[in-house]
Formats: C-alpha cells, structure tokens, sequence
C-alpha cells in the first residue's frame, strides 16, 4: 500500500515486520505480547469480524475490562476498516446498552459476566448485532478461546487482507457524557486520529526501548496516545490495570518496577501519587517524560510530583475530546516558589489552526480574553446521529470548520495561551462575572487545602448562590471566617464562596475528574 | 442581663457561622469586607437590631463602614440607645 498515510492501524503492521519479538504489549506482573503475536491475534479477530458482515463504514463495539484481549480487539476492529466503541468496562448495562444501541454496532466484542445483562439492556436491537463472548480474559488468551470456539462452531474465518479506509472513514466514536443527561458520541475519523498521533511522534520522539503507560481507561481520548504512539517506535506499552490505577503505593510500584519511560494521565493521579505515592522510596530514573491533560494541575501539588521527580520533562497537554491534543506546554523545572497560578495550556499544536473569539465569533483584540476556536486534521467529524448538536458545536469561518471547545482562554504573548475556565462556569452573581475556576485557584493558594471545586446553585435572589467544596489536608473541617476572611484577601468579595462543603475526598468520575454534577446535585 | 456584644455576637453565630468555633470571631473580625456576611445576611442582622434592641437602623448606616465589625456594630447600637 503505497499511500494511507491515514490508516490507525499501520503502525502496528509496521511494528510487526520490524520488531516481530519485542513486547509489544504487557500485563504486569500476569503477561505481554509480542508485535508479531498481537499482530496475528488481531488479524484473526479481523477475519472472524469479517465472516460476520463487518467491514467499513461499520461500528464495533467492545465492553472488556483493560487487557492484552481489548488491545487486540480494537486493533482486530480497525484491520476490518470499521470504527471501534470503546465502552466503560464499570459503567451499568442500561448506559452501555445505550451507547451501543446508538450507533447500531454491527457486532460487539463482550466479556462474559457483561453479555446477557448488554443483550437484555438492548431489548430487540440485540438481535441484529453479533456478539463475540470472551469467558475469561488476560494475556490475549481469552481472546484467542473465543476465536477458536467460533472456529469449531462455525469453521475457520476466511484470512482477508487488511481494509483501507478512506482518510474520513471513521477509526472510533468516543461517548462523553452530554450536558442533557444522554451520553452523545464523538466521532473521530482515520485522518484525525492520524494527525494526533503524527503530531505526538514529532513531539516527544517516542524509542524504541521506551516504556508508555497506559493509564487511562479505552474510552477516554487519553488512551489514543497511550494505544498508538509507542507502535510508532515498537516500543512497549503497559497496561495499568483498573484495580491499581488509583492506588497511589501500588501505582507508583508499577511505575518503578515496570521501569516506565513516558507516562501520561490525568493531573489528579499525579497529584495523588506526589502526596501518598511514597516515591522518594523508589527508583524511577527510567522516566524521562511526564505528559498530563483533562483539568487543571494545581501547582502546589505539581511541585510536590517535581520535588520527587526532578528529572522528566513535563508536558501539561491541552483539547477536549473532540479535537483530541490541540495546545501544550512545556513545564520547564524548577516551578518558582512565588508561583500559585496554574501553568498556560501553551501553544496550539503546529498542525492545527487556533482563534480566540467573542460571542458572536469575531477575533478578539490582542491579549482579550475569548473562546477558543480550533480547526484542522485533528477535529472529530461530529457527534453521532445529532446533527443540530454538531452544528452548534461549530464555526464557519475563511472556508474551514471551527470545533468551538467552550474553553475561555487569553493569549499571554507569542501564542501562548491561558485557560480562564469554561464558558459554562462563567456565571452571573448579583450582576458581577464570577468565573468559578478563579475561585477554585484561590481556594487551592490556602495551605490546608488538598481539593477543592466550585459549583453555582440557582438562587431566586442573589441569581447563583457560589458553594466550594474541600478536602483539607487533615481531612477536618475549616473555620468559615478564616476561609472567607482568606478568599476575601486574593478575590472580590462578591467571588467569595457563600458556603463551603467538606469531605474526605471530592467525588470524581470515571475519568478521575471532579464530578461537577453530583457536586451540584449535592 | 447579657451585653450588647454578646448578643449580637450570639445572633452572628447562630445565624451566619453555625458550626464555627466561637473564639474565631473576635470583636475586630471583618464581617463585610470578607464577605461572612452578604448582603442579604446584612439586611438580617439589620432587622435583628432594629428588634432586639428597640432602635432604627438608618439606610446609609446598614453598610460596611457601620457594620463591618461586632465592634462597629456594638458602638452603631449605643450611639442609637444614647440618644
């Protein structure tokens, strides 16, 4: 195939030729694959997909816990030029069957213990879907059983080459969960995923001896990076298995004893593991590269992880699901004593083109603070089956598409850009702007303070009434005249949270960020 | 019978600080300008004077410069009683 630049799935082909031994893909402590064995196992669930009608244009879905199995099942997936759907492994059945039912997989790849609950969550839409069960998974072996009884049930799948779709045809639909209460799917094409992970590979120059970590769950857009550049070097990828990814002595275990050399999570598992990881125990010489995205890395606690780790570049990277990576920022070490604001998101990535604008989607003026806009190869297709929701989430301007990310952002000087907050937490209160992630930074400036979050309840008099939520350090509550009396010293007293909330720890989502929605319920 | 101070003291804990540990409130505490007290927990406490203490509350004094502190308040409700 001399052109398809375009298509996920050749690196690891390429990997295979290269580097046929090298691990290719490990299980700590349990087992790993080699490029040449995930090749082959992935070829045979192409052809077995294949056999049962899927082929471009397709979807697939898979519902697997974090495993050698799912790796090779969303390689399998893409060799038949469908579009894989990566569901959350812990999500209940009501809400995978929803996702799965919206975008009419064609088949789904399922570990046993979640088939019967999926078939009867979809109802009638089961029957026209063709599931591959997985009765144990771990080590591809589970995989590879479920292949061979189909073999015996059915005959051997006829081998079949590689699909080659088209640069739009789409590799993935991530489900993010929408602000109506109904996941909606994000889907992202051969082309863009490709870009991203171009980008990445000129970025931070994967090896061939590196070590990636795969933190984030498969149906979080972290995992693109984790999934696809290590192939680019044939290099190893590690699997953090869920049971371990928020267990800060065992995390930092697995990534001294794994001798991991590019990790890449969300902020909060960093910061959990600077506090709790014990790392001053541990040899982590092997890291050399540090990359975090998804919230804001409150600076106390990235200077802690630097402390421990002074070594590793840091990278804070940058873009909501739909445009995947779209800005980053070099955290060059040491972090001044003086500093409390949180790191600029950066640049925008070279081969995508960024705006700030207003509301009605002019440019602002120089150093104005606005939307950000981005167009360019890494920008999803649209949202599944919502084509109003698509439209709105875009801006037609000089001939191109620009994602709207909802993101307020001020240009500090040569491109580099700061994130002010979300759109959506910008609020009103007694007239005043109030912009909840200002509060959250201050309320992050005061010593005692661990987490802290911000939400604004509706209020028939004062317009929002503003409540923070903390974990303090000693886990006991604050005087509420000192953390007033302190937020009234760094913001305007109408920015001064009405009414503080203690806890334990914040509660997070699945993808191990605040979860503002139960925070604004309670 | 229970001072000024101690009554308004009394009535801010309980109505604005509940749960607050009563030595962190000292007569010099900024109630205003550190936004423990709102506007609208401004206009409560107003009331609260007007009532416990039998006096009128003028509408420019219901302000920080009058209000800011149990102190000010303490001396904004003698002034009203010695007159």
């Amino acid at each position: 195939m001399s052109s398809g630049g375009h298509v996920l799935c050749r690196h690891l082909v390429a990997a295979a030729q290269r580097r046929p031994d090298h691990p290719a893909v490990r299980e700590p402590g349990r087992s790993q694959i080699s490029y040449r064995a995930l090749d082959a196992l992935s070829d045979r669930l192409r052809d077995r997909l294949v056999a049962l009608g899927v082929g471009p244009g397709d979807r697939v879905g898979l519902w697997l816990p974090k495993t050698i199995d799912s790796v090779a099942t969303i390689l399998g997936i893409l060799k038949t030029g469908a579009a894989y759907v990566p569901v959350d492994p812990t999500a209940p059945a009501t809400r995978n069957g929803y996702i799965l039912g919206d975008c009419a997989v064609r088949a789904v790849v399922v570990a046993d213990p979640f088939a019967e609950p999926l078939r009867s969550a979809l109802g009638p839409a089961a029957d026209a879907m063709r599931f591959v069960v997985l009765r144990r998974t771990g080590g591809g072996a589970g995989l590879a059983d479920a292949l061979d009884r189909a073999d015996r049930a059915d005959g051997p799948a006829p081998a079949v080459a590689n699909a080659e779709p088209a640069p739009e045809d789409l590799a993935y639909l991530l489900y993010t969960s929408g602000s109506t209460g109904r996941p909606k799917g994000v889907m992202l094409s051969q082309r863009a995923a490709s870009a991203f992970v171009d980008w990445c590979v000129a970025e931070f120059a994967p090896r061939s001896e590196d070590v990636f970590s795969s933190h984030a769950p498969f149906h979080f857009d972290l995992s693109i990076l984790d999934l696809y550049v290590p192939q680019v070097a044939g290099a190893t990828l590690v699997l953090v298995p869920e049971e371990r990814a928020k267990e800060p002595q065992g995390l930092a275990q697995l990534i001294a004893g794994e001798r991991i050399s590019v990790w890449y999570s969300a902020p909060s598992i960093l910061a959990m593991l600077a506090q709790h990881g014990k790392l001053a125990t541990l040899d982590f010489t092997a890291l050399r590269t540090v990359l975090f995205a998804g919230e804001v890395f409150p600076v106390v606690h990235l200077r802690t992880l630097a402390a421990a780790w002074p070594h590793p570049r840091y990278f804070n990277l940058y873009g909501p699901t739909e445009t995947n990576v779209c800005t980053h920022h070099e955290v060059v070490l040491p972090i001044p004593d003086a500093r409390t604001q949180p790191y600029p998101i950066g640049r925008v990535c070279a081969h995508l083109a960024g705006r700030i604008v207003d509301g009605d989607g002019r440019d602002v003026p120089a150093g104005g603070e606005g939307e950000l806009v981005i167009a360019g190869d890494n920008v999803m297709s649209g949202y599944w089956n919502l084509p109003e929701q698509t439209a709105n989430a875009f801006l037609a301007h000089g001939g191109r598409r620009w994602y709207r990310t909802g993101d307020l952002v001020v240009d500090e000087g040569g491109g580099v850009l700061r994130y002010v907050g979300r759109r959506d937490r910008m609020v009103k209160k007694r007239g005043y702007r109030v912009e909840l992630g200002e509060i959250e930074a201050c309320l992050y400036r005061h010593p005692d303070v661990l987490e802290a979050a911000v939400v604004a309840i509706p209020d028939p008099e004062a317009g929002v009434r503003v409540v923070g939520h903390l974990a303090t350090r000693k886990g006991e509550k604050l005087s509420l005249i000192a953390l007033k009396k302190f937020c009234s010293e760094h913001l305007p007293v109408y920015m001064v949270p009405d009414a503080f909330r203690f806890h334990a720890g914040l509660p997070k989502t699945s993808t191990d960020k605040f979860d503002y929605q139960r925070l604004q319920e309670g | 019978m229970q001072s000024t101070e101690a009554a308004i003291r009394e009535f801010i804990l309980r109505e604005f600080l509940p749960d607050e540990d009563p030595a962190e409130l000292t007569n010099t505490t900024e109630l205003i300008s550190t936004g423990i007290l709102d506007s609208l927990a401004t206009l409560k406490l107003v009331t609260f004077l007007e009532e416990h203490f039998g006096i009128a509350v003028a509408a420019h004094e219901a302000d920080e410069e009058h209000l800011n502190t149990i102190a000010d308040i303490e001396k904004l409700v003698q002034s009203k009683r010695g007159a």
